[in-house]
């Protein structure tokens, strides 16, 4: 490779002297422009090195001399967030939830709120707006296991129903059929007999006998009528919101092997002012007591 | 300034310019990796991490068979809007025991860095099986053959030991009870007690009395997931905070 540098004819430029081939090759300075634009990148890279976490120091690094962090900066950002709404989202997580419901404008921050969290936590069990679904109680209705005030929601919200946390609801229906308290056919007339209170059967020669089985075995719990209890979370059998299907066949499922469903806690999960907007927000979907 | 290779005798052989092409951008890869293995808080060690329950292991091991990582993340970013919707940010440790971490990148569902709890057993096993019978927007496919699987037990001890290779302490005791563990947390009526102080936090699942299905071992691992670490926990803030940075 001849390293001769000699001046170009055409451009009147020095030639850097390769060679390949007979092709040379003109030795053209890259344009200022460019050489500027990496002289401010090296400029920049310098003060960045200087203000943010750069330089590696054994077991620990340089942190800059702002001190950011990426942790510190999505605290900020969320605070910033909630500034907006931060005055009242802590009232409503301070005040008694009777008090917060009294106040028209707290009431409206929780009821954005509430539904905002609950369409991420709540919506796929209980459904759009609380319209509930096979296996979980709908919220829209006058239809309430544990009780509809705003308290007792609030209490299901942050401790759940069966959910092992220490304060949580705790029932359990006996398995009637499947631990032989009661002998196939005694389920099937008892079965029969909850069907007539809201009316898929109609009452027969042998409604009499399921309403004995009934009253011994069923009505401690779900009430003489069947109108439920809240206070063990015994569901009404009378109304037409039925957990597990509305059918003579899911009746006696039940009166064989009953199912129990779990709602996890929510405090370990959300703060005190979501829950409340939880609950309030729950509450004003049409079920409210 | 006279270098001890000149340039014209790098260009013109090729090995030399291979070599040393290797050795320049191996500086940038390393200047960014090997300070990691010596900064202390790279990983912050904080209370409640523990190594996963022999189920949960075997769970997470169908769940990397059957692809979840692939529509799921699990890494709940530094930003403002994953933080409202999913919580905590995550942390190292929270995947210091996990061969290989399940992080992923692309996120067709929701990420399930803190799923542990969030539903109802009852709500995991429908979901799994039919999603669209829960959320009828759900584009999930049906993983109702999970439950129709036994799973497979016979490589547990193995499965641990390579665990163990890999750095997850697991102890003598845990390999000997890893059988028991498993049965009992697949099973709602047995004794959970040696479970629960070798695992606190598991969550037991259905079985179908003594047959644990894949599906059983896929809910356990799901329903750990981001519960071991009690960001309420003062000594937890502590840990973390120490990791400095406002």
């Amino acid at each position: 490779m001849p390293t001769k540098i000699e001046k170009d004819v055409y451009t009147g430029k020095d030639t850097t002297g390769h060679e390949w081939d007979g092709i040379k090759e003109l030795d053209t300075p890259l344009p200022k422009w460019w050489i500027n634009v990496w002289l401010v990148c090296i400029a920049f890279a310098a003060v960045y090195v200087v203000l943010y976490p750069s330089i590696p120091l054994g077991t620990t690094y340089f942190k800059g001399v702002l001190g950011w962090s990426s942790t510190g900066a999505v605290a900020q950002s969320v605070a910033a967030m909630n500034a907006r709404h931060a005055a009242d989202m802590k009232r409503i997580g301070q005040l008694p939830i009777m008090q917060v419901t009294a106040d028209p404008k707290l009431k409206e921050v929780a009821l954005q709120a509430g539904r905002i969290a609950f369409a991420e936590n709540c919506q796929p069990c209980h459904g759009p707006a609380g319209t509930g679904r096979v296996g979980y109680p709908p919220l829209d209705t006058n239809f309430w296991l544990w009780g509809g005030t705003l308290p007792d929601i609030q209490r299901i919200i942050m401790y759940g129903i069966r959910s092992g946390d220490a304060k949580a609801h705790e029932s359990q229906m006996p398995a009637f059929g499947h631990d032989g308290i009661l002998k196939p056919d005694q389920v099937v007339l008892v079965s029969n007999y909850v069907a007539t209170l809201f009316g898929i059967e109609k009452p027969g020669p042998t409604t009499a006998a399921g309403e004995k089985i009934f009253e011994d075995n069923c009505a401690a719990c779900h009430g003489t009528k069947g109108q439920g209890n809240q206070s063990i979370g015994a569901p009404p059998l009378e109304s037409r919101v039925h957990l597990y299907g509305d059918s003579l066949a899911a009746i006696e499922y039940q009166v064989n092997t009953p199912r129990a469903g779990v709602m996890p806690a929510w405090h370990t999960r959300l703060d005190p002012a979501t829950i409340n907007s939880l609950a309030i927000y729950v509450h004003s979907l049409g079920g409210g007591e | 300034m006279r270098l001890p290779i000149s340039q014209s005798f790098i260009e013109r052989n090729a090995i030399v310019l291979l070599i040393a092409t290797l050795i320049t951008v191996a500086i940038g890869g390393l200047v960014e990796v090997v300070p990691l293995f010596t900064i202390q808080t790279t990983v912050v060690k904080v209370p409640g991490i523990r190594p996963y329950s022999p189920l949960e292991l075997l769970g997470r091991q169908i769940y990397v068979r059957e692809g979840c990582y692939l529509c799921h993340s699990q890494q709940i970013r530094n930003l403002r809007d994953e933080v409202t919707r999913y919580g905590h940010p995550s942390i190292a440790a929270e995947s210091m025991y996990d061969h290989p971490f399940q992080w992923g990148s692309k996120r067709i569902g929701p990420d399930l860095a803190r799923v542990g709890g969030k539903y109802s057993n009852d709500w995991m096993y429908q979901h799994l099986k039919a999603p669209r019978s829960l959320v009828p927007e759900s584009i999930m496919p049906d993983f109702a053959f999970l439950a129709r699987n036994r799973l497979n037990t016979k490589e547990l001890i193995a499965a641990m030991q390579t665990n163990i290779d890999l750095g997850v302490p697991y102890t003598k005791g845990d390999l000997k009870n890893a059988q028991a563990d498993l049965a009992a947390q697949a099973d709602p009526n047995a004794d959970h007690s040696g479970l629960l102080l070798r695992y606190p936090k598991a969550m037991v699942v259905q079985g179908q009395g003594g047959r644990v299905t894949e599906l059983d071992a896929l809910v356990a691992y799901l329903q750990i997931l981001g519960r071991m670490v009690d960001f309420t926990d003062p000594a937890v803030e502590h840990a973390l905070a120490a990791q400095g940075g406002k």
